[in-house]
């Protein structure tokens, strides 16, 4: 039970079906239950039947946690729960929660209502996953079972967005799922205390890159934006629709605002309209500037920012549109990329990374001639932009996290092999902790040094500590009693206790031991000097000297008689019990030594 | 029932008195006056319960209690100190030791033993805490008795090892605030307390309680504020206190490091882990630049503040707080600044429009990269994009003071400044732009930095654009690209915002004449002229056009080649705008023109300026017309006020000086003329024509003379008396027209009163300078004022009449400097037509911007007044927040104006004026009556008689148009 057993069906060493399974002193919890992307068949979904082999998931798993909306982190949850079959708790923040339907329904449209897929999961299953969530604060710690404890801390990267320190006992794991260690238009940094966790689960997908500031990026977007709506151009922004394209909502939105612009900004309903809503209401989890001025404004009220209609697209004049999807692949952004390609005046700015194959790739790459359905050459005039805005924790931000909470060891997940293992090295050179970086499948144990807590009883707590100095609370104490491990349960009572409960009789263990000096006087004389040098050394204790001629030091007896063949030479004999072991000791070591040369 | 509950009730009341009666009968009362120690000792007394003795102390405490006093009432407090068992009344009364021990005018020495003695048998941790408390506040009060400190350092010392952080806490704090701070001291006293108070501190750094390790340290600090020169060795332990658990405890021992560093900031420590060695205070800027990224925002903040003021840091650690490397895929990576300046140094401008024109370069040495410094790499571009703003602020602000020590720093931080120009909130917008003014003698702008800053010109808050003008006052720019950027932008800016006009042409007054060299190749250009054809001549009016010229003027005033470029129309705008903008406009020395301005040479100081000497002429002239008959003092002083006020008018820098004199001429000139009136000869009452004109001199006398004292600032206290002394004189005119029209004696004898208490307080308060107003009014009005006291009402006024007349015309100096406040309403302008409707009964909130030049304390004296025409009046305080301070002499207020009113028919104008209040009591000659010391006296002092308090109108009125609709039912 003291090992934190880690088993990444999804998560490891790739990037996208983030899936970890922790088993933490016998619980297990599953971390996010992503899909991935790149897949149509069932390897986008990790396999659940290995977890358990034969039996139901609902009996080995504790809880589920989901750590923020993208799919990638919950794009399996209703295949999870409803098609495999788990009836646990899944655990995931309110804004989470209010946004992942929005976007699994989505999915679910995309796959089977375009695709024509069959045998996936149905809306009223998303419905009935939804039903299983429980939703947590921010700094909540929420009582899984008895044992198990989940808190969740602030992630930036996307609205809702979370950490989990999930705690067993004193044994403790967190996991980061994504997060942002740099502020941005909407969101806060991600922040966490020092839990000093027995594991920290760190994503890695930029373990290798340390960016510059997100400033000079945004007045770049901004001048570029503001230059072409001068000339009376039009600007096209394929968008995701949820999380960065929030971002630059907000980033045009004050520029307009700032600078008094008029041109129109258009933003491709759908889903992002509802999406937006939830920005409105969870104002708590976004940054110091919207949370400070939202009672005069709120800032996801967009102002200049209005509903796009199809028909706007061929309006003369300058204008901004946000439009979905974010690659150009199909949909509204590749139609009004269409229209207004052929114009110079125009530009189109991709925000993110585009996949090979796509049309974003294509002209992102400088192609300027593309071939379109039907045979048709589309020659692209417009300007073409490249700006990052990504929202993952840099080199320096995952290693600015590990030194805010000073974990014993540090885990890599969601990120490239050859990245982590830079990251890795840095981590073991420079914080001393042992890192790891399990590939798909592959099962780490760390061990852990767990601490136990012991009943003990009041009796003996009390005795123990009336001896020596004054208690301080937070400090260890040394304490001397009976370790009794009974029925699973651990107790510390005193020696007689123990002995009482178990029925057994008392037995004494006495040392005894004897010293030969060289002293021609009687035995009680020498008895004498040996009491009087006693108490001349050892103030602290009573020294007593009984009429029979013994010396008592606390409860250690000592008696000297003469030698049966050298009348000169004395023994004393010194006899303890094995409690006063280290005062026995002691003495036969000081009287060892002799007694001082005789004083009259 | 109800008869059975009255009895009950009654019962109980008796029951009651009962009480009282017997503890009243057992308490001997040995004082025989009623003092407040007796009130509380009966109090006390009477007290059955702990809640009951509570609340009489906590009534106590309410009221203040007299110097003599007080040691009985510490010595009744004592006595029942003992007897309580309760642990609340004992910290009650404790705390009360502590508030009765600060009353001003007690020496606590003598209940010094007492309170120390109640320490010894005390269990409450809290009281005990509460005990210690009061001890420091006694040794605060003793500071020039060290055997006492010592004792109370030593008790402290005892109670050290206390269970209870907060007693710790409070051992701590003495200390800290009365542990020994020279040697000397420590050495001739043998007791135990006085061996190293540092090293007593300093055990406790380790302290189980963080709390009591944040009190440690703040003791040190204290210490050292005392003047004691901590330890170099303890260096070593606030280092690893900023590893603490506690924000608390980090927070202070940042602060602990920085003290440390200004102490030894050459001494040699060693580097963990490596066998090298560093100064101490590059050691110190390190940690502290480390904790710029620490977890909690308090510590960051304190950590960014406290960079600034690091001076003496090396160049090489402090250009490495804006390093930082950037990677990509373990490629090395150039930041978004260095390809910018790389751009702009091979010529090419912004082009950006590849797709991985950012892509990384060179590989990078895994083994090399460094992710986490100790050192203090890449502090302030963590700090300036740090989550709060606050940080942020303290960053910018650490920068600035850094980049002022520093010019290759200043050079190096430039980007980073102009990239805070973006930032999302206004403040570290503004706090940039101030910054970079303020660094901007060591600076010079490269055109893609310019080009950054420019483009926050269009910022629609107006506090920002004028900031930023202020920027552009005084920064160097390299190009003569840059200036016509700036020139353009400046234009598009005043396209946009035409209120900005002033503001735009001081900027480009300023930018023309730094960089006459870079302005001259653009002239052709921006005068449109062309070789060969006449070009259309621009619109004079035009302000953009305006614009163009101030700069090239100004340009032109160190450049002589450049007039040879005008054309014929040029000279003739700058004739006209040398006239009507003579501020903005230099004298220039132009071919064929003959100059006049151009024969003042520089050198000449401003006294010997011509028009100050008018200034002191005229005044001159003024003072001796002793000589002249009535009719022509009249004269003179009508014409030497008009020449006065058009003088203010011409020169801006004399306008304070000429109205004020200007002001007290007037006065002067209503007085003769209420005083030379024949009417006064006649012993009949004077009729209501007369006493009109009378009345009414000495109302504007009485005004002017406030409007002296309280518009203007600089006014010296010189200038105070004469001032008074005017006002003095208009009361006793007014007395005299008093008498001279009411019929009964009755009223006059009260005011008779009044006046002479007045003058009673006049030559009180001014005692020091009646020596210089010799003959005056008041001069002579003290030599009778024996006679005045005993005599009646009629003869008072009389002898005033007669004093009136002969007292001569008092020579009022002039300080150095005059400015008269004034305020200029921007918005809202007056000039709309659509009237402002609302419902009545519900407010509409009405937008003021204003700005004000010379107004001490705006804050507490500026105020709105809004007149509806029904001659309701409205005066609204506006928030202190809403007063912003752009530069010395200078405030803006924006604020919002509530307005209601009841249905109107049709729509109408209300007027919207600011207001100076003013107080006569504050005024700067009258001295200021020390508030008590005790605490919580809730007692307002008690308004003193001469406290007048009025407004003065300084800024003319705004007419707006308002319709309150009736609501719809």
């Amino acid at each position: 039970i003291f090992r934190v057993f880690c088993w990444c069906p999804g998560a490891g060493q790739d990037v996208g079906r983030s899936c970890i399974l922790v088993s933490i002193a016998g619980k297990n919890v599953m971390l996010d239950c992503g899909m991935h992307m790149g897949y149509n068949d069932d390897r986008r979904f990790p396999d659940f039947s290995y977890i358990t082999q034969n039996g139901r998931l609902t009996d080995f798993l504790d809880c589920v946690i989901i750590s923020h909306f993208h799919l990638d982190h919950c794009g399996a949850l209703p295949y999870f729960s409803e098609m495999v079959g788990y009836d646990g708790p899944i655990y995931m923040t309110h804004p989470t929660k209010a946004i992942c339907p929005i976007l699994l329904e989505d999915y679910r449209k995309i796959t089977v209502d375009k695709k024509g897929e069959t045998n996936f999961f149905t809306s009223q299953m998303i419905k009935d996953c939804m039903k299983k969530v429980v939703a947590v604060h921010l700094h909540q710690t929420v009582q899984v079972d008895e044992e198990l404890e989940i808190k969740a801390y602030y992630a930036g990267h996307v609205l809702g967005a979370a950490m989990f320190q999930i705690k067993v006992g004193c044994e403790s794991v967190v996991y980061t799922g994504d997060y942002n260690m740099t502020p941005d238009r909407h969101l806060g940094a991600a922040w966490i205390d020092k839990c000093r966790p027995d594991l920290l689960i760190s994503e890695s997908t930029y373990a290798t890159t340390i960016r510059d500031s997100k400033r000079c990026r945004e007045r770049d977007f901004l001048k570029k934006v503001h230059e072409t709506v001068e000339r009376g151009g039009k600007v096209l922004i394929p968008v995701f629709a949820l999380g960065r394209a929030q971002e630059l909502c907000i980033l045009l939105e004050t520029f307009w605002e700032r600078m008094n612009l008029k041109a129109p900004i258009y933003f491709s309903t759908g889903l992002t309209e509802k999406a937006n809503h939830y920005y409105k209401l969870f104002i708590t989890w976004t940054n110091q500037k919207i949370r400070k001025t939202f009672v005069q404004r709120n800032m996801f009220e967009f102002k200049h920012i209005k509903a796009f209609d199809r028909a706007f697209a061929d309006n003369p004049g300058p204008m901004v549109v946000f439009a979905t999807p974010g690659m150009l692949h199909a949909g509204q952004s590749l139609q009004i990329f269409r229209k207004w390609a052929g114009n110079e005046k125009n530009m189109v700015i991709m925000p993110g990374y585009c996949v090979q194959g796509t049309v974003g790739h294509k002209i992102l790459s400088g192609q300027r001639k593309l071939e379109m359905e039907g045979r048709q050459i589309l020659e692209v005039k417009m300007q073409v932009e490249y700006m990052s805005f990504s929202a993952h924790a840099d080199a320096k931000g995952i290693m600015q996290l590990i030194r805010q909470a000073e974990p014993r060891n540090v885990l890599l997940v969601h990120g490239e092999a050859k990245k982590m293992e830079f990251l890795k090295q840095k981590i073991e050179q420079e914080f001393h902790v042992s890192c790891f970086m399990p590939a798909n499948g592959e099962t780490t144990t760390i061990l852990t040094n767990p601490c136990i807590p012991v009943d003990i009883s009041l009796g003996l707590l009390k005795r123990e500590t009336a001896i020596g100095p004054l208690p301080d609370a937070k400090k260890p104490k040394l304490m001397h009693g009976t370790l009794l491990m009974k029925d699973n349960s651990f107790r510390l009572v005193s020696p007689e206790q123990a002995l009482k409960e178990l029925g057994l009789a008392e037995h004494q263990l006495r040392f005894t031991c004897r010293v030969h000096i060289q002293d021609p006087r009687k035995e009680h004389e020498t008895g004498l000097r040996v009491y009087n040098h006693l108490k001349g050394i050892l103030k602290d204790y009573s020294v007593q000297h009984l009429p029979d001629g013994s010396i008592t030091v606390e409860s250690i007896l000592i008696q000297a008689t003469a030698h049966s063949e050298d009348q000169g030479t004395k023994v004393l004999l010194v006899s303890w019990t094995y409690q006063d072991e280290e005062l026995g000791s002691y003495l036969t070591s000081l009287l060892k030594k002799g007694l001082p040369q005789s004083t009259p | 029932m109800a008869a059975h509950l009255k009895k009950r009730v009654y019962e109980e009341f008796t029951k009651v008195v009962q009480q009282q009666h017997e503890d009243l009968s057992t308490k001997k009362l040995r004082l025989t006056k009623p003092s407040k120690s007796a009130a509380l000792h009966v109090d006390l007394c009477k007290a059955t319960s702990p809640a009951d003795a509570l609340q009489y102390l906590l009534q106590f405490a309410r009221k203040p209690v007299e110097v003599e006093s007080v040691e009985g009432v510490v010595r009744i407090l004592l006595e029942h100190y003992y007897k309580e068992n309760d642990a609340s009344v004992r910290l009650k009364i404790a705390s009360l030791l502590g508030l009765l021990s600060k009353t001003a005018g007690f020496s606590p020495d003598c209940i010094m033993d007492d309170a120390i003695n109640t320490l010894q048998n005390e269990k409450s941790h809290q009281v005990l805490a509460q005990l210690l408390d009061t001890l420091l506040v006694i040794g605060t009060k003793l500071p020039e008795n060290p055997s006492v400190r010592m004792r109370l350092v030593e008790v402290a010392c005892k109670h050290l090892t206390d269970s209870s952080h907060g007693v710790r806490n409070k051992c701590l704090q003495l200390i800290g605030c009365l542990g020994p701070v020279e040697k000397g001291v420590a050495k001739e006293a043998e007791s135990q307390a006085a061996k190293d108070v540092q090293k007593i501190i300093g055990d406790h750094f380790n302290d189980q309680d963080p709390r009591v390790r944040t009190a440690a340290i703040k003791a040190m600090l204290q210490l050292h504020e005392r003047g004691l020169k901590l330890q170099q060795a303890i260096y070593g332990q606030a280092c690893k206190l900023l590893a603490d658990d506690y924000e608390q405890v980090r927070s202070a021992a940042v602060q602990l490091i920085w003290v440390l560093s200004q102490l030894y900031p050459e001494s040699i420590v060693p580097i963990p882990s490596s066998n090298e060695e560093i100064r101490l205070v590059d050691d110190a800027f390190g940690k502290i630049c480390h904790m710029v990224s620490d977890g909690s925002w308090v510590v960051r903040v304190q950590a960014a503040k406290l960079l600034g003021s690091m001076q003496q840091v090396s160049s090489h650690f402090l250009e490495q707080t804006l390093d930082k490397k950037l990677m990509s895929d373990l490629r090395r990576k150039r930041t978004a600044h260095e390809r910018a300046k790389e751009l702009y140094s091979s010529g090419e401008f912004s082009s950006g429009r590849k797709w991985g024109d950012d892509a990384p370069k060179e590989e990078i040495d895994t083994g090399a990269v460094n992710l986490i410094e100790s050192g203090a790499c890449g502090a302030f571009v963590h700090g300036l994009e740090d989550e709060m703003y606050e940080v942020r602020i303290a960053a910018v602000e650490a920068l600035c003071m850094l980049a002022q020590s520093s010019p290759s720093f200043a050079e190096k931080c430039l980007d980073f400044l102009v990239d805070m120009f973006n930032d999302e909130i206004e403040e570290v917008r503004l706090q940039s732009i101030h910054t970079m003014r303020k660094i901007s003698n060591n600076i010079t702008l490269r055109e893609d930095q310019l080009d950054t800053v420019l483009a926050v010109l269009e910022d629609s808050s107006r506090d920002i654009r004028e900031a930023l003008h202020e920027l552009l006052c005084c920064t160097n720019v390299s190009t003569k690209e840059g200036i016509h950027l700036a020139l353009v932008e400046l234009l598009k800016n005043l396209t946009k915002y035409p209120t900005d006009r002033e503001s735009i042409w001081k900027c480009l007054k300023f930018l023309g004449s730094r960089h006459p060299t870079l302005v001259l190749p653009l002239v052709p250009e921006l005068l449109s002229t062309h070789p060969f054809f006449d070009t259309p001549e621009p619109d004079m009016d035009d302000p953009a056009y305006i614009a163009v010229l101030v700069l090239i003027f100004n340009a032109a005033k160190s450049c002589p080649t450049m007039p040879a470029l005008f054309s014929d129309h040029t000279f003739r705008h700058y004739a006209y705008l040398r006239d009507s903008l003579s501020h903005l406009v230099p004298p220039l020395r132009l071919p064929g023109r003959k100059l006049v301005s151009s024969t003042v040479s520089p050198s000449i100081t401003p006294h010997e300026d011509p028009s100050q000497q008018f200034l002191h002429q005229s005044l001159e002239r003024v003072y001796n017309f002793q000589h002249l008959d009535p009719q022509g003092i009249q004269e003179l002083l009508e014409f030497t006020i008009r020449d006065l006020q058009r003088l203010g008018e011409l020169q801006s820098e004399l306008a304070g000086m000429a109205d004020f004199t200007a002001t007290y001429l007037q006065c002067q000139l209503l007085l003769i003329k209420a005083l030379q009136e024949k009417l006064w000869n006649v012993a009949a009452p004077l009729y209501l024509k007369q006493n009109a004109l009378a009345s009414a001199a000495a109302k504007q006398i009485l005004e002017e003379t406030y409007k002296m004292e309280f518009m203007y600032s600089g006014v010296e206290s010189r200038q105070v008396v004469i001032i008074h002394h005017m006002r003095l004189q208009a009361k006793a005119l007014q007395l005299i027209v008093t008498a001279r029209t009411t019929r009964g004696v009755e009223p006059l004898f009260g005011m008779c009163e009044k006046f002479l208490q007045e003058v009673d307080s006049f030559q009180r308060c001014f005692i020091s300078e009646l020596p210089h107003m010799q003959g005056s009014f008041v001069d002579k009005l003290l030599d009778l004022m024996p006679r005045l006291v005993t005599s009646k009402p009629s003869e008072v006024v009389k002898i005033l009449q007669t004093t009136l007349r002969q007292s001569t015309f008092l020579h009022l100096p002039l300080p150095e400097q005059l400015h008269r406040a004034t305020a200029n309403i921007i918005e809202p302008t007056g000039e709309s037509d659509n009237p402002l409707r609302f419902t009545s009964g519900l407010v509409v909130a009405l937008d003021v911007d204003a700005t004000l030049e010379h107004v001490q304390d705006p804050q507490g004296t500026v105020k709105v007044q809004v007149l509806y025409p029904d001659g309701q009046a409205q005066l609204i305080h506006p928030k202190p927040a809403d007063f912003r301070n752009p530069g010395p002499g200078r405030h803006r207020l924006i604020t919002q104006v509530y307005l209601s009113h009841t249905a109107w028919t049709e729509p109408c104008q209300i007027e919207v004026r600011l207001l100076l209040a003013y107080n006569s009591n504050r005024s700067k000659a009258s001295t200021r009556i020390p508030k008590s010391t005790w605490s919580e006296s809730l007692e307002v002092l008690p308004p003193s008689e001469n406290g007048i308090e009025g407004t003065i109108p300084f800024s003319k009125p705004v007419k707006v148009y308002i319709m309150p609709k009736p609501a719809r039912r």
